[in-house]
């Protein structure tokens, strides 16, 4: 037990580059599968959480935009989500790589006030970056669809009743649109945030090389199966991360969702649960 | 492939570039975009089966069936399909020459798990040594393809139940008041009425399962993500056809291929949606 311990400090943040620097390579324990697995979640966590905050407010862009009468507006988020929506992740990655490559090395000076940042070019070609942003483009598109068709199933007496309050633009989005939106698409956002998680074990097998073998679960857990040629360890602790990950989103989304159908009569609410949630991307 | 292709030195231009896209490589590349309409056309009807199979099951009065079908059915949403991608080819080539191993070869008594080693007799490889290219190709293709009927079948089978669950409850009432038994009533009344409510459902699968072909990359298969990468790379003098990274060339052509199957599908899926919708008591349906 004490030697889990020891395991644990040694590769609990492996992933991120602290502690033990050689991988185990013979004699690999149960321990040492669950913690360098583990700490390869860190990075699933990592691409989805900030893919998903940064997706939210861009596909409530590109909803709006997509619903806008002016062609001007609507025709590229049309675009964008179509060529987000039509395409696999897996080639989208491949392809942001490689064009990523083929930009020259440049660096810029961001003044910050108190502090100067150069951000290099370079760094689109690091996993931490690059697939950052096409995780983030491509949960917007997933995300911008499901808001557009919650934004047209907005009931029209909801429109007129703010009409009637006299709300016009921001107010009337803000306080009247975007609310029921929400609720509307609540469940199939959900259902786009579990995809997004499970999405980002993809990331290490496309173009972005897993620098110094950090890598995310699903990169630790295939390294132990080439090691050990024993699939039968590795993949299902991975199943087991990803479920307890998914139980939570579905608790923390159940909990926003709880909070959006406040106003509702008790039986006209719908709870979100895990084996409820319809499976269509 | 042209006379004039003989020594690629001396071309230039057009003509270059039609010897180029002509080599022998490059029809192998073109070779396996055949070979993902394949996958797509062998993987959604065995998904189909895999799904029916898990629904059906879920529904069963054995509760054995029943758990064994919704433990199917349930574990895709909590487990990325990828995991399963890189578990199930590996897992079920162990299982079959683990298997080949215990008849074929059953006065070795060494122990198959050796440490890190997994070692069965030869004449239990899979496939076996001797075998030609084509067997091997064969065989890991068949791996695939079980591998993604595995995991859509999954996805079909919640739609599947979901569709049978959405069936009115009525229907199944007045099957049993007409003295229907449970599988005439499942052959009669269920089957033929959940397929308007799996339609939705299963286009979504379709297109999931349209992104999901370049994943047979991750399974060994020289797919079109594996030629795309190798004829993109940059190609130095020794190479009869030299020239810079063109790797994102190559992936946009991929992103284009993608992009009109997946457009071409969804307008055929709304034209059928459509069609089906024709007198039912929807929305869809009365509208037109």
């Amino acid at each position: 037990m004490s030697s889990c311990f020891q395991t644990l400090s040694d590769y609990g943040l492996r992933s991120i580059g602290y502690g033990e620097r050689l991988l185990p390579k013979t004699d690999i324990t149960l321990c040492e599968q669950f913690v360098l697995i583990g700490s390869g979640m860190i990075w699933n966590i990592y691409f989805a959480v900030l893919a998903l905050l940064l997706g939210f407010f861009f596909a409530t862009v590109l909803a709006l935009g997509k619903n806008s009468n002016l062609t001007l507006f609507s025709a590229p988020c049309r675009l964008f989500i179509f060529i987000f929506r039509g395409s696999p992740l897996f080639i989208q990655f491949f392809f942001a790589y490689d064009l990523f490559v083929l930009l020259p090395r440049l660096g810029f000076d961001i003044d910050l006030g108190f502090l100067v940042v150069t951000v290099e070019t370079r760094w689109l070609t690091k996993a931490w970056l690059g697939a950052l942003i096409v995780l983030f483009f491509n949960t917007s598109a997933y995300a911008g669809e499901i808001f557009y068709g919650a934004l047209l199933a907005v009931p029209s007496q909801d429109l007129e009743s703010a009409d009637a309050f006299g709300f016009t633009g921001i107010k009337k989005f803000r306080r009247i649109i975007w609310p029921t939106m929400l609720r509307l698409a609540w469940p199939s956002y959900t259902n786009e945030a579990i995809f997004m998680f499970h999405a980002t074990t993809l990331v290490f097998f496309t173009g972005f090389p897993a620098w110094q073998q950090k890598g995310d679960a699903i990169y630790y857990a295939s390294y132990f199966a080439d090691k050990t040629f024993n699939p039968f360890v590795p993949y299902p602790i991975v199943g087991f991360y990803f479920i307890l990950l998914t139980l939570l989103i579905i608790g923390f989304f159940g909990l926003i969702n709880r909070r959006l159908n406040k106003h509702l009569p008790t039986n006209e609410r719908k709870r979100l649960r895990f084996n409820k949630y319809n499976l269509i991307r | 492939m042209f006379s004039y292709c003989v020594d690629p030195k001396t071309l230039e231009g057009l003509m270059w570039l039609s010897c180029y896209v002509t080599t022998a490589k490059h029809m192998s590349f073109y070779f396996s975009f055949l070979v993902v309409m394949g996958l797509l056309s062998l993987a959604a009807p065995l998904a189909m089966a895999f799904g029916f199979a898990g629904a059906t099951a879920s529904r069963s009065t054995f509760r054995i069936i029943r758990s064994l079908g919704k433990g199917y059915l349930a574990m895709i949403r909590g487990i990325p399909d990828i995991v399963f991608f890189l578990f199930i080819p590996i897992a079920l080539d162990q299982a079959f020459e683990y298997l080949r191993h215990k008849v074929l070869c059953s006065d070795v008594t060494e122990p198959i798990r050796q440490g890190n080693d997994f070692v069965v007799c030869t004449a239990a490889k899979l496939p076996l040594n001797t075998a030609s290219e084509w067997v091997h190709d064969i065989y890991g293709f068949s791996l695939a393809l079980l591998a993604f009927g595995f995991v859509f079948g999954a996805f079909a089978g919640n739609v599947l139940s979901g569709a049978m669950a959405a069936v009115p409850k009525s229907q199944i009432e007045t099957g049993e008041a007409y003295g229907f038994s449970q599988s005439q009533i499942f052959r009669r009344i269920l089957i033929p009425q959940m397929w308007i409510y799996a339609l939705p459902g299963l286009s979504n699968l379709w297109m999931i399962l349209i992104k999901a072909t370049p994943l047979l990359f991750l399974l060994g298969i020289e797919d079109i993500v594996y030629w795309a990468k190798e004829l993109g790379g940059i190609k130095t003098g020794v190479y009869e056809y030299p020239h810079p990274d063109w790797r994102a060339w190559y992936f946009g052509v991929l992103m284009i291929f993608y992009l009109s199957l997946t457009y071409l599908s969804q307008s055929v899926l709304d034209k059928i949606s459509a069609r089906l919708s024709q007198g039912q008591a929807t929305m869809a349906g009365k509208a037109g």
